[in-house]
């Protein structure tokens, strides 16, 4: 990493390690749920913007990471850091099964089966047998965490450190991943899977892996988002938090690492914002945003800040 | 056995349903290998459309009629408009149009309507015939349906304008070449697609009551008939609708429930696209590396 990379990345930590101390108990949770977003929207990227596998039912994966949370906390009475770690599991799991069938489809068959999965998830959810773990329609309500060794900090705050701190992890992680030889594979898999195998990379095993990757990033954003809201029930991971993500991936940025921390700002304000106008309002927003940002601007908002730091470089070269 | 019948025949009419929603995806991904994911709300959208004019007064077989046109020219509008710039793009491009589309026909029916569940009339009498086994608007469901497949198929079949539409599906260079303007064939099919879908849309509304998420579930049994059936085959799109609707009336009753209905699809799609992805009438398509 150079030194111009490094130091908007240490303004960006400074920044966000000092914001809980500024803004009230309020805007601590909303910027602790885009924290969460991002991770999730980081997910997803690995698969659709990086590998170049569709996916319209992430929201799935959400489920199913803070279900684990919630089912662990509520029943078994496990701590609540405890729980991201059995999350990132079963969703690297259930990720990595439904990748293997996901590799005899492509683009718009996948497309079609990931969607199956997040309209027909909350049902899922719903169904009786499971009723005694996931509490039915009612879902399940989760104690939220105390701040541990006595920290001169609220509840909110800590939560939002914590989150924090798992966020870096993820980001490093994904970064790691990806400029080394397996987000090599990845790209080359997106771009030209013939040439990729002729090369020598194991698509399918790849490609796989890149799904239980994505969904247990995904997952353990879902676990945090749990522990967050307190609150888990079917109906809050409806098809149109899939939307939602591929929402976040295509304004903020796709096969980009800070898009997806633009994403989540643009996924957890603007609904905010848009909220005053109509309940309707948020969701033709972004509609619009969606159809816009394919014609206009494919890159996202991490391709435009790219640009727009490049072209101010060299026009400081140029002086 | 009785109740077995009466979950048959249910079946079959939301079968019929189900088919006509199958049979304009397939119109749409003949003519441009597109699956189009906002055909449920293209169909929602016009099915509010017609509740506007019902409830303006107007007798139910002249909104029909209008809902079908309306629907027509909604359909080829938005081709023209939305999708034409990105025909040629990558499918990640063009599936986010698509669920952009979504998003938006049901967030502005939402806006304009109101989220709250309205009744939809049935232009057929409330008492069952047939014995006890079967309601009149489901009878009434199943031949609309039969009608719209016989129309589509005199279209195709013996007029010109359907022939080119053919024609320009199966082979888009050589059919500009004699003359057929290609571009409107396409907005043409995705007139006639969204036109069927209004009047699956209206069949459906009186069942499970106009709501801008109505078509969430009923897309998604329309995705398993397209697919079981064969994505390229309308007449497997048929058959599909059919099968389909048959199947998640009779295990919702008798095997699994009626929670796990949905899920039902979500196995039907994906056990077909990893066995057998052409369905069971559908070209099998080899590529050559």
């Amino acid at each position: 990493m150079t030194r111009r990379q490094l130091i908007p990345i240490a303004v960006l930590l400074l920044a966000a390690c000092a914001l809980p101390l500024l803004v009230s108990d309020y805007r601590v949770f909303q910027f602790n749920l885009v924290l969460v977003y991002a991770i999730a929207l980081l997910g997803l990227n690995l698969l659709t913007g990086y590998n170049g596998q569709i996916s319209l039912g992430h929201g799935a994966f959400y489920a199913i990471g803070a279900y684990c949370a919630a089912i662990l906390m509520d029943k078994y009475g496990v701590p609540y850091w405890a729980t991201l770690p059995v999350a990132a599991v079963v969703c690297l799991v259930v990720g990595f099964l439904f990748g293997l069938p996901a590799l005899r489809l492509e683009g718009l068959y996948l497309a079609l089966a990931t969607f199956a999965l997040g309209v027909s998830l909350p049902s899922l959810l719903k169904y009786h047998h499971l009723e005694k773990w996931t509490g039915g329609v009612q879902g399940i309500v989760i104690a939220k965490p105390e701040p541990p060794f006595g920290l001169p900090i609220n509840a909110d705050q800590w939560l939002y450190y914590f989150t924090l701190a798992v966020a870096i992890v993820m980001f490093l992680l994904a970064w790691n991943l990806l400029r080394g030889r397996i987000g090599r594979a990845m790209v080359a898999i997106r771009d030209q899977h013939i040439a990729a195998e002729a090369m020598g990379v194991n698509t399918a095993m790849v490609k796989s892996l890149a799904f239980g990757v994505s969904a247990m990033y995904t997952g353990v954003a879902g676990a945090l988002g749990a522990i967050a809201i307190q609150y888990v029930a079917p109906d809050s991971f409806n098809f149109f938090l899939s939307i939602v993500f591929l929402v976040g991936i295509v304004v903020g940025g796709l096969a980009s690492i800070s898009g997806a921390i633009y994403g989540a700002l643009f996924i957890q304000f603007v609904p905010n914002i848009a909220d005053e106008i109509s309940r309707a309002a948020p969701w033709a927003i972004f509609g619009i945003f969606l159809i816009g940002f394919v014609y206009l601007m494919p890159m996202g908002i991490a391709g435009a800040v790219r640009m727009a730091v490049a072209r101010l470089a060299r026009k400081a070269q140029n002086r | 056995m009785d109740a077995f019948l009466h979950q048959v025949l249910a079946g079959l009419a939301t079968g019929g349903i189900y088919a006509s929603l199958a049979l304009a995806l397939v119109m749409i991904y003949q003519s441009t290998q597109l699956v189009n994911f906002a055909q449920g709300e293209m169909a929602m959208f016009a099915t509010y459309f017609a509740w506007s004019l019902i409830n303006a007064g107007m007798p139910y077989w002249p909104a029909f009629f209008l809902t079908v046109i309306f629907a027509f020219v909604l359909g080829i509008v938005i081709e023209r408009v939305i999708i034409r710039p990105v025909e040629n793009a990558p499918v990640l491009a063009v599936v986010v149009v698509f669920i952009a589309l979504l998003v938006i026909l049901n967030s502005v029916t939402g806006w304009i309507y109101t989220y709250t569940i309205k009744p939809f009339p049935s232009p057929f009498p409330a008492e069952p015939i047939f014995g006890k086994y079967m309601s009149a608007h489901e009878a009434g469901a199943i031949g609309v349906t039969l009608v719209v497949l016989l129309l589509l198929y005199a279209f195709f079949r013996f007029t010109p304008l359907g022939l080119a539409l053919r024609a320009a599906a199966q082979n888009p260079e050589s059919a500009r070449l004699v003359g057929i303007r290609v571009g409107w064939m396409l907005a043409l099919g995705w007139g006639l697609a969204a036109a069927i879908g209004g009047v699956a849309g209206m069949m459906v509304a009186p069942i499970v009551y106009l709501d801008p998420n109505m078509m969430g579930g009923v897309l998604l049994y329309a995705f398993a008939a397209a697919l079981v059936g064969g994505i390229d085959n309308p007449g497997g799109a048929v058959f599909g609708g059919f099968l389909v609707g048959v199947l998640e009336n009779v295990l919702g009753a008798f095997v699994i429930g009626n929670e796990l209905k949905l899920a039902v699809a979500l196995v039907l799609i994906i056990g077909v696209l990893v066995v057998r992805p052409s369905g069971f009438f559908g070209k099998v398509f080899v590529t050559r590396v």
